[in-house]
């Protein structure tokens, strides 16, 4: 009445040998650490050749002297730029890109708030040479200048995005417990969002705004269109035009002068270096976060 | 059915038996269970099994890791061929670490290792020149929740293994998949709709799925970790009756925190407890009636009788 | 990653204490600036429409397959840089596809922890180089190495090969491609490897438990789980190929021509506005500029709602099964 199985009849096989499925095994694993291997050496490659290129690059004449069109200066002027932009737009996006956050975490399922949604997402999806475009015609063309302010506000039109729907993801993550409490305790409402659950949510945010700078500082495109003949060292004023890094870079690097080109890998130097300590700081926080 | 016990061992609370008789104060176990036991002592029998038989498995000094800390302490058990063994021991003691040695799996968690030794037919399964790979095709598995690939039919999730493995030469996997699901009690509810996506069916059939998967490679020994905790009293039964029949082609390890169902369905019964360093060990082993009616640890007396659990 | 979906809004109390204008106010506060998100794109392509209207009005749908791109004589046609566009993105996600997934497979599922984590972190950096950089170094260096590697020896041994082309400079469209590839393989690996992530280990134990081999554990039940997260990741990579400006203007060689070979220097979309946009002086060139970028944007936000879809659907299904 009852059968033995089968294999139970058969010798015990249980000795490492190869076969066609060991093989098989063995082939996927090597292509896939063979295709890791390639993307991590590319990732290798170029940093290696922006530190050997940009510290010959790294020159007292860079950091000192500004741009003088066709002839050898300097990255004074695109360092300046950079760094004024920069900020200006993050002291737009940030406090827009929060209340966005913040309004996409709240109004879940209204209509607005489902195309505000939408919204974003598509717009932090548009290439930024699109964004330049609108701000051109908007901020550039009227006034017939290019101008500083007009990139920082391009910038900030690519970083609010991003800020506003990681944000509301952030937001999201915060347990109901925390609003309950608060409102328990008689808080308004919008005091409770500002002060109790941002409080909460703060470092997931700072993490955020440090990556929106991160990304806004390599951006090269948006500024092509908004901000051109920024040659001179302009401090402080956003109605002229402003160089930056990006640009300096892309300008420099179809040079046939060593000089230049040397300071382009310079300027490519200190952005990499710059996006590299954000990265590392933003992902030790992360991992401090989930061992805490 | 007869009767085995006195009534003195107490109720533990159970549903009843298979037969839905209520059984108040009494454990009842399948006569096959209680004309074995009549026979003689089953570890000779083990012994002598060990050489021929299939599925004999024994387990010498073994300790089951995660990292540094040690969750299971110094078992010592044999398994013999063809017969039910139930692990049985309250939550927590390490049961479901212990039997996920037997087929190499507890090693597929990060820090998982073990110490002592593994045998089944008499070879050490954690020897160097083994691969745990093959091991898991001599030793099968059911889960505690039935886990029927979700994207496949029940034909193709019943011949799965043998799709990855091969059939032996001259025999269809359509009659291999069939001579699975007669095995696991499933052929006649899915005869025709084998093409039917598993996920259609219903708890307790597709843990009757499952078995049949795992069945369909010929392991030698079938391995249950607390297969019926997630299905229905009558579900559970016609899966403890399913077990009962298949003990004679296929050694059977089963876990369970539920003491009837080991008295049910099992020939010997391992019981685990947990020591103060929350470590598993193995308390007493033996054949299930001496378990139940006459342990040798007062700590074994004291768990069947209910006074911890 | 569990989330609350329990919104924010202030409960339904009809009160009439003090906080409650403060609450109305800055309720009113975030709707503002949840319209002016709305608004913002509206305006952006309303101003993309405006903007490129006389170059529609002058050349109709004609203008998406001109094959003449001449300020001095005003003629302006989009195909060159439609189809250098496509060029460069299908050949780059015919590279970062299959590296991507093997490597993600790599990441998740054969690389212990130890290993893929700062792994993991090293090609996610990728995404984090700027354009500008990537292109310096695709000029710089990887032209270079294409130019005398691969280009020169080929062509001075096998000549003009249809598909490949004669002029052998290392800005070209193999060298565009290759960049693209580069920077979109990031975006693949990460999103797979969340959905591989979500498959749920018991699914896993139990092909493990039937003796399957690691590749066929992946082939069989981590895939078949994946494959709408994968392709809805292959799909925000193209879009973001198709959308790349800086390093693609900085090898691709920049010549307003359909692409007619690897080793041929060609134009897409994206670096043919970015470049020409600081020349351009009148106003139907500038125009015809602007309406490029509506092409763009069309191929962009196309690829949004693709997604958005893509996740919806694979939603609805995962409720299900």
């Amino acid at each position: 009445m009852t059968e033995a199985l089968g294999a139970a009849a058969s010798p015990l096989d249980i000795t490492r040998r190869r076969d066609r499925r060991t093989n098989v095994d063995s082939v996927v694993t090597g292509l896939c650490t063979l295709a890791t291997a390639g993307v991590v050496i590319v990732l290798g490659a170029i940093i290696l050749f922006v530190l050997v290129a940009g510290l010959a690059g790294l020159t007292v004449q860079f950091l000192t002297r500004e741009t003088e069109g066709y002839n050898a200066g300097g990255g004074l002027a695109a360092i300046l730029g950079s760094l004024q932009m920069v900020p200006l737009a993050l002291l737009i996006a940030a406090p827009l890109g929060i209340l966005g956050g913040i309004y996409l975490a709240e109004a879940s399922d209204g209509r607005v708030a489902n195309a505000a949604r939408f919204a974003t997402e598509t717009i932090a999806g548009l290439p930024s040479v699109l964004v330049g475009i609108f701000v051109f015609t908007i901020l550039v063309a009227p006034f017939g200048q290019y101008s500083g302010g007009a990139g920082a506000v391009a910038l900030a039109i690519i970083m609010l995005p991003i800020i506003a729907r990681s944000v509301e993801e952030i937001l999201r993550l915060v347990p109901p417990s925390v609003r309950e409490a608060a409102l328990a305790l008689g808080i308004p409402w919008w005091r409770t969002v500002t002060s109790v659950i941002l409080r909460t949510a703060a470092a997931g945010i700072l993490t955020v705004v440090m990556l929106a700078v991160a990304r806004a500082a390599g951006e090269t495109a948006p500024l092509l269109l908004t901000t051109v003949g920024g040659d001179a060292v302009n401090i402080g004023d956003f109605q002229q035009p402003m160089d930056s890094l990006p640009a300096f870079i892309w300008f420099n690097s179809g040079q046939p002068d060593d000089t230049l080109n040397a300071q382009a890998w310079a300027a490519s130097l200190v952005l990499l270096v710059f996006v590299l300590v954000v990265n590392l700081i933003v992902r030790s926080r992360s991992i401090g976060q989930r061992a805490a | 059915m007869q009767p085995v016990f006195p009534a003195e061992l107490g109720s533990t609370g159970g549903v009843g038996d298979s037969s839905g008789v209520a059984t108040g104060n009494v454990i009842h176990l399948p006569d096959a269970v209680a004309v074995r036991s009549a026979h003689a002592p089953l570890e000779d029998a083990a012994e002598a099994a060990s050489a021929v038989a299939t599925g004999h498995m024994h387990l010498s000094g073994v300790s089951v890791w995660y990292g540094r800390f040690r969750a299971v302490r110094d078992v010592s058990l044999a398994i013999p061929p063809q017969q039910v063994m139930a692990i049985i021991g309250p939550s927590g003691c390490g049961k479901s670490t212990l039997i996920r040695t037997l087929n190499r799996m507890h090693e597929t968690i990060p820090t998982g290792r073990i110490e002592g030794s593994v045998a089944l037919d008499g070879r050490d399964l954690y020897a160097a020149d083994v691969d745990p790979v093959r091991v898991r095709r001599t030793i099968g598995m059911v889960f505690q929740r039935p886990n029927p690939f979700p994207t496949m039919s029940i034909f193709d999730n019943v011949a799965a293994g043998l799709r990855l493995g091969g059939t032996p030469a001259g025999v269809r996997v359509e009659d291999m998949v069939e001579q699975s699901l007669r095995r696991s009690a499933l052929w006649d509810e899915v005869k025709d709709k084998l093409r039917a996506r598993a996920t259609t069916l219903s708890g307790g059939q597709q843990q009757r799925l499952c078995i049949a998967r795992a069945l369909a490679i010929g392991p030698r020994v079938l391995l249950m970790d607390e297969p019926c905790s997630a299905l229905d009293p009558i579900a559970t039964s016609r899966i403890e009756e399913l077990i009962v029949q298949l003990r004679e082609q296929v050694t059977i390890v089963i876990v369970t925190h539920n003491l009837q169902q080991a008295g049910r369905i099992s020939d010997r019964t391992a019981f685990l407890l947990v020591d103060p360093e929350r470590a598993g060990y193995l308390v007493e082993t033996g054949p299930t009636t001496d378990m139940f009616t006459r342990p040798r640890e007062q700590l074994t007396s004291d768990y069947m009788s209910g006074r911890f659990g | 990653m569990t989330t609350s979906t329990a919104s924010l809004l202030p409960p339904d109390v009809s009160g009439s204490s003090g906080g409650r204008a403060s609450d109305r106010g800055f309720r009113w506060l975030l709707r503002l600036v949840g319209v002016g998100l709305v608004a913002l794109l509206i305006g952006i392509m309303a101003m993309l429409l405006l903007g490129s209207a006389k170059t529609w009005s002058t050349f109709g749908l004609s203008f998406l397959t001109g094959m003449v791109w001449d300020p001095s004589n005003d003629l302006y046609g989009a195909f060159p840089f439609i189809a250098g566009t496509i060029a460069t993105s299908a050949l780059a996600m015919s590279i970062a596809v299959p590296v991507g997934l093997l490597t993600a497979i790599f990441l998740s599922e054969i690389a212990p922890r130890r290993i893929a984590l700062p792994l993991i972190f090293m090609v996610e950096l990728i995404a984090a180089i700027p354009s500008v950089v990537i292109g310096l170094w695709g000029v710089g260096v990887l032209s270079v190495l294409l130019r005398d590697v691969i280009e020169v020896p080929f062509v001075d041994r096998f000549g003009d090969v249809p598909f490949f082309g004669a002029s052998a400079y290392g800005s070209d469209l193999l060298a565009a491609s290759l960049v693209l590839a580069l920077m979109v393989t990031p975006t693949i690996v990460a999103l797979t490897r969340e959905v591989f992530a979500n498959v749920p280990q018991l699914e896993r134990d139990a092909l493990v438990g039937l003796g399957g081999t690691r590749w066929e554990t992946i082939r069989v039940v981590v895939l078949p789980a994946a494959r709408s997260g994968f392709i809805g990741s292959c799909v925000l990579a193209l879009g973001r190929a198709m959308g790349e400006t800086m390093a693609v203007a900085m090898v691709i060689g920049n010549v307003d021509q359909v692409p007619s070979g690897l080793f041929e220097p060609a134009q897409t979309i994206s670096s043919k506005v970015a470049l020409s946009w600081g020349e351009s002086t009148q106003g139907l060139e500038t125009s015809s500029l602007i309406a490029l970028g509506v092409v763009l944007m069309a191929v962009t936000v196309s690829t949004v709602v693709a997604t958005r879809l893509m996740i919806r659907a694979s939603r609805r299904s995962g409720m299900a099964a």
